[in-house]
């Protein structure tokens, strides 16, 4: 086993860990370190996948902006009361967990077959510059550039929309 | 340029576990917030699939879509949260079930 090969199991292992403990924890100030801890992890997968740019991103948009957010949220809350010790499982949560397994089952044997058709990447040449911000923002203000002025105007409409809901009066 | 050292399968397997992760706290748990985060998780794992085909093909748009997808959730967060704090004002909680009134 090669040492890139390590180094995505250990980090793949590390993810899955965190991530499971977001949807364990009791408390959300835990659940929202968690998720930190499992965005940082994903973005040094990214990285190893060569998304250099997506995984700055990651680091400065999903674990700093986003999740300051979050706890800023949750601090303005203060949710004292976590409610009963061992609240007993409805009859939809039940459901809703067999069909988590249901769902991820199905994602597996999805792979599984794609697996089998083996298709075979494009190697093409000479073309270093992959994932680095120079070749992903070229792209972005040329042939992406209605998508990216189309995401400005989502943001504000996102932001206006955001205050308008949670001022108490307008 | 040489194919990936792990196989892209193995980041396409471990990308379905964090979703399915993600559908567990949004179906099981009762938190709000709580839920809130499990949908960021399953966003994620919908970027490591993209950014998995694209190291697969090289091919740049997968970088792109990622992008994308990380503006949108900055925006649904913004919303999504703002919601939590309307829906804390009004009915001082944040439990998923005894937020009701327009479910029957």
């Amino acid at each position: 086993m090669s040492t890139s090969q390590l180094v995505f199991f250990g980090l793949a292992f590390a993810t899955l860990f965190s991530a499971v403990l977001v949807i364990a924890a009791r408390n959300p100030i835990n659940s929202a370190m968690s998720l930190v801890a499992t965005f940082l992890f994903l973005a040094a997968i990214y990285a190893q996948l060569l998304a250099h740019t997506i995984a700055v991103l990651q680091v400065l948009v999903y674990a700093g902006a986003i999740m300051v957010l979050f706890l800023f949220v949750i601090m303005l809350l203060s949710l004292t009361h976590l409610g009963d010790p061992t609240p007993p499982p409805a009859l939809h949560q039940v459901v809703g967990g067999v069909a988590a397994v249901a769902v991820l089952a199905g994602l597996v044997v999805a792979i599984w077959r794609w697996h089998e058709m083996a298709p075979v990447g494009r190697a093409r040449e000479g073309l270093l510059r992959f994932g680095t911000l120079e070749q992903v923002g070229g792209l972005l203000y040329t042939r992406w550039l209605l998508p990216f002025e189309a995401v400005s105007l989502l943001l504000l409409v996102a932001m206006v929309g955001a205050v308008v809901v949670a001022k108490p009066r307008i | 340029m040489q194919p990936s050292p792990v196989d892209i399968q193995h980041y396409l397997l471990l990308a379905a576990l964090l979703f399915c992760i993600g559908v567990f706290g949004v179906l099981v748990r009762r938190n709000a917030l709580v839920v809130f985060m499990s949908i960021e998780l399953m966003l994620n794992a919908a970027n490591l699939t993209f950014l998995a085909f694209a190291r697969d093909r090289l091919d740049d748009a997968g970088h792109l879509a990622a992008l994308f997808v990380i503006a949108v959730a900055a925006a649904e967060a913004a919303i999504g949260l703002a919601i939590i704090i309307a829906m804390f004002r009004n009915r001082g909680t944040v439990n998923m079930e005894d937020i009701r009134t327009m479910k029957y």
